[in-house]
């Protein structure tokens, strides 16, 4: 909830837009544009995983299940049955809803340590499946040949391409995250967080709107999902396991998990941090990270999109007046 | 914001010009690797880069290739496939180099092999998959793709080959749940029936399960005359220790290659006495009769590694070595160029490595066959041919 002033925002797609085309130029960082696809795949899960955590102050250590899920449903629909990918993704959000809604309303009525082990618990359940079921999902090795994906004949085979793609998709799920959050879901939601029981007694239907905003987490993680298969062309369990889940909870932390803004931080921040920056420290790549993370939840437990306003404060140049929290 | 912004771009800026500087360095030969050296890989991983900078190093000490010195550019994929991914990409695109050894496991292999094809960049993978040389939908090799080690159904064959030879009938399978072991059962579920062997347990678990009495108590009740444990990493100890205090060393224990490395047999603490494998010659060098071809290169290679980092050989070390040295001797033989470097290995016979003598050709990019393993028992502690 840190106002983004509207310059800046408007920097903010101007950079979006012109960016890879400056990256490509650059010899050494030519690569960063891989980087970012990525980036832009992850700040998918991240935007809906920020309304959940921050926002409902829901907690979910399973969403690598729900990005798994998406992307082995467009993976084995367009590799066994050759159907559209496009047609796919929408089957793989189907699906993915049907399963967020079977696990979140029982799953929804725990708080704290309960429902963190719940989604703990699933996210394994769904990487055993991933891994054991090897006719279906060709198990551990994993399964290639996933086509890319392409609009009308124009298809998205260039890093650039699919840049535009995923980050245009990003935007628009931008958008509408933050009407969300400005509807009566969004604040249904902040009642929520700041008190279910108040809430309750204020008439707002919890259990219904915990159930939405993870319904609608568990699809954006989805798409996100079906995103990434197009994009390697092959997928494995491996990547859909705990450690990822807990990779998002990073990104949502050190970003800032009550910001969206923060959300599209930390995303883009871990996806540099841990595939290129680290890499010079080589085995103790782990360490530097680490204390990256316990830099950032000690001095700056807002995340790093808190950063702004903390050192104004700092420097006591205050704008406007602590009150306002809008985003 | 801006001055967020501001932060977030010298940030960027800072950190990639502390990336190695890479342009214009026509004079050197760059070799690219993607190894697991960290992580649930690692005991893969880290011999194959230690193996492959050991070589690097001495060949520059001697001139390089051709008076050009080389460039090994190793990167840690963690056993992490969109790492390995990402890693293949930049070392065939920005870095540029002539060939990529690794990954080291099948499933970051397959990851990658849509990679070299596309950049059209040799990749010699040092991981066991058969699926990292077969295309299934042609039947035939991917064209830029190699691997170095030997194929499951070569072990199974040797495994079978020893146990009937020995009168055995009934066997039980033990596998972990990761590709390479997956891999490893259904070789052994295909090939049984040929030799006559009937499974009549089977059991798995995971690469991180840190006790097996359960799984091996199910089989025991089974009464199989052999285990068949397929498997590589801690869980290979542990299956052993287990299945040695259970009081189960009645029953014959064959590890898959995996095995192979003498620090199981030491961290297995003498309960590994009596368990059989199937190990490249690289392993067993001192044992290798004076006539065998591969001889020594393994002797070399043994004098080499033991001299320089001060621990024993093992089986993956000897697929870095494969792999660097073929390319190796191709740029001797073509230079810098990448197609004709990937036509050399493809036209590879006869060459001598850890793992067996290889024979390259346009339908076989693994080059191998049953005479690369070995059977071999662990006695006092150490490797010995089986009778």
């Amino acid at each position: 909830m840190f106002r983004i002033g509207r310059r800046s925002r408007i920097f903010f797609v101007c950079a979006l837009l012109i960016a890879p085309w400056i990256i490509q130029v650059i010899p050494t960082i030519s690569h960063y544009l891989d980087v970012l696809v990525f980036a832009g795949i992850y700040t998918l899960i991240t935007i809906g995983l920020s309304l959940l955590m921050g926002y409902a102050g829901q907690i979910s250590l399973g969403h690598a299940a729900f990005f798994g899920i998406g992307a082995y449903i467009s993976g084995i629909l367009t590799v066994q049955y050759e159907w559209n990918p496009w047609f796919c993704m929408l089957v793989g959000v189907v699906v993915t809803v049907l399963v967020a809604f079977l696990i979140g309303t029982p799953a929804l009525k725990l708080k704290g340590h309960y429902l963190a082990m719940a989604t703990l618990a699933f996210g394994i359940v769904v990487f055993i499946f991933f891994n054991e079921e090897v006719a279906v999902t060709g198990g551990p090795d994993g399964m290639g040949g996933i086509p890319g994906l392409s609009i009308w004949g124009y298809s998205f085979d260039t890093e650039l391409k699919y840049y535009y793609l995923v980050w245009g998709i990003v935007a628009a799920v931008f958008l509408f995250s933050v009407n969300l959050v400005h509807s009566r879901l969004g604040r249904a939601l902040r009642a929520i967080h700041t008190s279910e029981i108040g809430a309750n007694a204020m008439g707002v239907n919890v259990s219904v709107y915990k159930i939405q905003i993870f319904v609608y987490s568990a699809a954006l993680a989805s798409i996100a999902g079906s995103l990434y298969a197009h994009y390697i062309n092959f997928i494995s369990p491996g990547t859909f396991d705990l450690s990822f889940s807990v990779k998002l909870l990073i990104m949502i932390v050190i970003g800032g998990m009550y910001s969206i803004w923060g959300a599209i931080l930390g995303a883009v921040l871990i996806s540099f941090l841990s595939f290129e920056w680290l890499e010079m420290f080589k085995e103790y790549e782990i360490l530097v990270f680490g204390l990256i993370l316990l830099f950032v939840t000690i001095f700056l437990p807002d995340g790093i999109i808190s950063l702004p306003k903390k050192l104004r404060g700092i420097m006591g140049k205050s704008k406007k007046p602590s009150g306002q929290k809008r985003d | 914001m801006t001055i967020m912004i501001v932060g977030l771009v010298s940030m960027v800026l800072g950190f990639s010009s502390c990336d190695k500087k890479t342009g214009g360095d026509v004079d050197v030969y760059k070799i690219g690797a993607v190894f697991a050296v960290t992580g649930g890989a690692s005991f893969l991983g880290a011999p194959e880069k230690k193996t492959a900078e050991m070589i690097i190093q001495r060949v520059n000490e001697n001139g390089g290739i051709n008076g050009r010195k080389v460039e090994l550019i190793v990167m840690d994929s963690e056993g992490d496939s969109t790492k390995a991914s990402l890693q293949v990409k930049k070392l065939m695109t920005k870095e540029n180099v002539l060939a990529v050894l690794g990954p080291s496991t099948s499933g970051n292999s397959i990851a990658v092999i849509p990679l070299a094809e596309k950049h059209e960049t040799p990749l010699i993978s040092c991981a066991l998959s058969y699926k990292i040389v077969h295309n299934d939908k042609t039947g035939k090799p991917y064209k830029w793709v190699f691997k170095v080690a030997q194929a499951d159904s070569q072990a199974v064959d040797m495994i079978f080959t020893h146990l009937v030879s020995k009168g055995i009938k009934k066997i039980a399978i033990m596998s972990v749940t990761t590709g390479y072991g997956a891999s490893g059962r259904s070789e052994i579920i295909r090939l049984a029936p040929k030799y006559g062997l009937e499974i009549v347990a089977e059991e798995k678990y995971g690469p991180k399960d840190t006790d097996m009495t359960v799984q091996l108590t199910k089989i025991k009740s089974f009464e199989p005359e052999a285990i068949i444990n397929w498997s590589v990493g801690p869980t290979q100890v542990t299956v052993v220790r287990n299945w040695k205090d259970l009081g189960m060393d009645n029953i014959k224990m064959v590890q898959s290659a995996g095995f192979g490395s003498l620090k199981n047999v030491e961290l297995a603490a003498g309960s590994a006495e009596g368990v059989l494998l199937p190990l490249g010659a690289v392993n067993i060098a001192e044992l290798l009769p004076a006539d065998h071809p591969q001889k020594t290169v393994t002797m070399e290679y043994l004098k080499e590694y033991k001299g320089k980092y001060a621990e024993m050989v093992s089986t993956f070390g000897g697929h870095a070595w494969d792999s660097l040295n073929m390319v190796i001797k191709a740029i001797e033989k073509v230079g810098a160029d990448k197609a004709k470097i990937r036509d050399e290995l493809e036209n590879a016979t006869g060459f001598i490595g850890q793992h067996g003598v290889f024979n390259m050709s346009a339908a076989d990019h693994n080059g191998l066959d049953k005479t690369s393993y070995n059977m071999v028992v662990v006695k006092n502690g150490t490797w010995a041919i089986a009778q």
